[in-house]
């Protein structure tokens, strides 16, 4: 009994750390995306954050300007993609992965001429990484049996930016279904013309909805680089930028169920790990991981196929706007 | 040009003197028979990831997939190898091996250009998909079923057959470069031919260009994205013939380097067209075997650089084309 509960914290508690990520890249595509600006690129934001937080965090001993450094680095090369996309009118996917090889080469260059410890960042010390945050009240809470225990190791003893992932759900919720500047974001991605008739600028709102995306984008880069690990590493980033991607596009392009796919792929990811050379009973082999680890990829496949329900992608995303004269 | 000048500029931010960076690209990518060996090898997985790019963009599809398409073309001559290279005389095993991989590498690619075609989900989406469940599916193979008994890598036997290196045609040296460049050739010619000089080839071209036309004059739409992405992703599958067959003889992970993603810079450059792609692809080539070079030469500057100059390349061919546009407009417009 005490086996299991062990497991099921343990597990638990990973899948929210894992899912931090995953929920921030997912919610800054929400807002690229809902504006009617596709963003592959946001892989690429989110490992320039993790190595601008990571080099300034190292440099100052500071992670907060850790942070600030980080979505300074993803603001910047979420301009550039709104450049690209809004006042140049190019293709938005070219831009996007340009800013995703860009960002591999650029960080790795930089790490390495400025550390020189073979494209690594020095190890953080743990003053300069996020400190896990206990519950108010933890040592109280813990008497109870088995609800206590999971209160206290699973909802508690996280970092900030696990917390601020959480928190900034039912806030993006708001914002974007809400609030004025929601509602004209949304209709950027729907109709801009629309959005341009009633004389309110569409190009203003979409190079909002990309630079916020790169903010949250950075903000996701420096929860990977000093919260989860202690310092960068090349492409440390592996891939969750297109993880989120496909949990934005799962989640049809709404917050509450983005968040539910990342957490659904937190999970997944953490039982993966534990589930590492475990042999499946009645198969005689060692347990597939990669069959969980391709999973959220072929699940977007199947539902993007429309053989299992159908999503609704914002109308006019992808679309450049121009202006009527 | 441009995306030069701004990478010489990332390599002042590293310390480093540019012009000397310059030279040891130059020196490293032809200054001897060996590295010119060396350029022409990589030249040849940039002309097959540039002509498979190529292809599906003239056919207005983004194909982002190549590196996934690359990786199951280099299993399914992997398999062909191993299954049959004790059994076949090399001369009939080579083409049975090329078309294994050609066959793999369409599959991957006809897939999404399917799932395009007849369930209108968007290809960029898909084939990005198809990248990672292609990487999943080879290290699964790779580490449980098809790694070498008593080995520690995951990594397959020896093939026993090999593409004959082009050494043996006169150039000096011990580079990996071999018949694949033969091969990536004919396929660049065989692009144009089919994409420039055949009906069919030109309802490809107006589908890419304007889909309501092509609708109009009773072309079948979904049939030529379909066959564009097989073509694209058996042209994808080059890389696996030069990189398989011509230097490791065994399948491996990651073999593929990122070419495929190179290849959206050199078809970019290229103008999507095989002549433009060959070029663009001697270029990225040079750039590849230089920047080993120059990480050689200076420690502080990884070869990671090369990819600066790649993500610039694309992003100034492909998205900021109407950055210098504009003002040369202007200025034209003023002049006259």
């Amino acid at each position: 009994m005490e086996g299991v509960l062990d497991l099921v914290v343990s597990i638990l508690s990973a899948t929210l750390r894992v899912a931090t990520p995953l929920i921030l890249a997912a919610l800054a595509g929400l807002f690229a995306e809902r504006a009617g600006v596709v963003d592959v690129g946001l892989e690429g934001k989110m490992l320039a954050g993790a190595f601008a937080a990571a080099a300034t965090a190292a440099v100052t001993g500071s992670v907060w300007l850790g942070v600030g450094a980080a979505i300074l680095a993803a603001g910047a090369l979420a301009l550039v993609h709104a450049v690209a996309c809004v006042t140049l009118r190019g293709s938005q996917v070219v831009s996007g992965m340009a800013i995703n090889v860009l960002a591999v080469g650029l960080t790795a260059t930089l790490a390495m001429a400025w550390f020189r410890m073979g494209g690594q960042t020095p190890p953080l010390p743990q003053s300069a990484r996020f400190p896990p945050l206990p519950l108010p009240g933890a040592a109280w809470i813990g008497e109870v049996p088995v609800l206590g225990r999971l209160l206290v190791s699973v909802v508690g003893g996280h970092t900030a930016p696990v917390y601020l992932a959480f928190a900034l759900v039912p806030v993006v919720a708001f914002v974007l279904w809400r609030t004025r500047f929601g509602l004209r974001l949304r209709a950027c991605g729907e109709n801009p013309g629309a959005v341009d008739a009633a004389g309110i600028s569409v190009a203003k709102l979409r190079y909002a909805g990309v630079l916020i995306a790169g903010v949250l984008c950075g903000v996701a880069g420096a929860a990977i680089s000093t919260a989860q690990g202690a310092g960068f590493v090349t492409e440390m980033t592996a891939g969750r930028g297109f993880i989120a991607l496909a949990a934005l596009i799962l989640g049809g392009w709404r917050p509450w169920p983005v968040l539910a796919t990342c957490l659904a792929f937190g999970l997944l990811d953490a039982v993966a790990i534990r589930l590492q050379g475990v042999p499946v009973p009645g198969l005689g082999m060692a347990f597939p991981v990669q069959a969980v680890q391709a999973l959220p990829y072929v699940l977007t496949v199947i539902l993007l196929a429309g053989f299992v329900g159908r999503v609704t992608p914002p109308r006019a995303i992808g679309i450049p706007y121009v202006k009527e004269r | 040009m441009l995306a030069l000048g701004v990478s010489a500029l990332v390599v002042l931010a590293a310390g480093q003197s540019p012009v000397a960076a310059l030279r040891a690209l130059a020196v490293g990518s032809f200054g001897s028979w060996d590295s010119v060996g060396y350029t022409l090898f990589y030249a040849t997985d940039m002309i097959f990831a540039g002509l498979a790019v190529a292809i599906a963009f003239q056919c207005g599809l983004f194909n982002i997939g190549v590196e996934g398409q690359a990786a199951i073309g280099g299993l399914g001559l992997a398999l062909v190898c191993l299954g049959l290279d004790a059994a076949l005389p090399v001369a009939l095993l080579l083409p049975l091996a090329i078309l294994g991989g050609a066959a793999g590498g369409a599959l991957w690619g006809a897939v999404p250009g399917w799932l395009q075609a007849r369930r209108g989900s968007h290809i960029v989406i898909t084939t990005i998909m198809f990248n990672f469940i292609a990487a999943s599916l080879l290290v699964y193979l790779l580490v449980n079923v098809l790694i070498e008994p008593g080995q520690m890598a995951p990594e397959t036997r020896r093939f026993t057959a090999a593409l004959a290196p082009l050494s043996a045609f006169g150039l000096p040296g011990h580079a990996p470069v071999n018949l694949a460049l033969i091969l990536a050739l004919l396929a660049a010619f065989g692009v144009w031919l089919a994409v420039w000089r055949t009906p069919w080839g030109y309802g490809l071209r107006v589908v890419g260009a304007n889909p309501e036309a092509a609708r109009y004059a009773g072309i079948d739409h979904g049939q030529r994205i379909i066959v564009a992405m097989a073509i694209s992703g058996a042209l994808a599958a080059g890389i696996a013939v030069n990189e398989l067959l011509g230097a490791h003889q065994k399948l491996l992970l990651n073999f593929t380097g990122g070419a495929g993603f190179t290849g959206i810079a050199v078809a970019l450059m290229g103008r999507n067209h095989p002549a433009g792609v060959l070029a663009a692809a001697l270029l990225f080539g040079a750039l590849a075997q230089g920047g080993a070079e120059l990480a050689f030469e200076m420690p502080e500057v990884p070869r990671d650089l090369v990819l600066v100059v790649q993500g610039l390349v694309i992003l100034f061919t492909g998205a900021l084309g109407g950055l210098l546009r504009a003002p040369l407009a202007r200025v034209l417009a003023f002049g006259r």
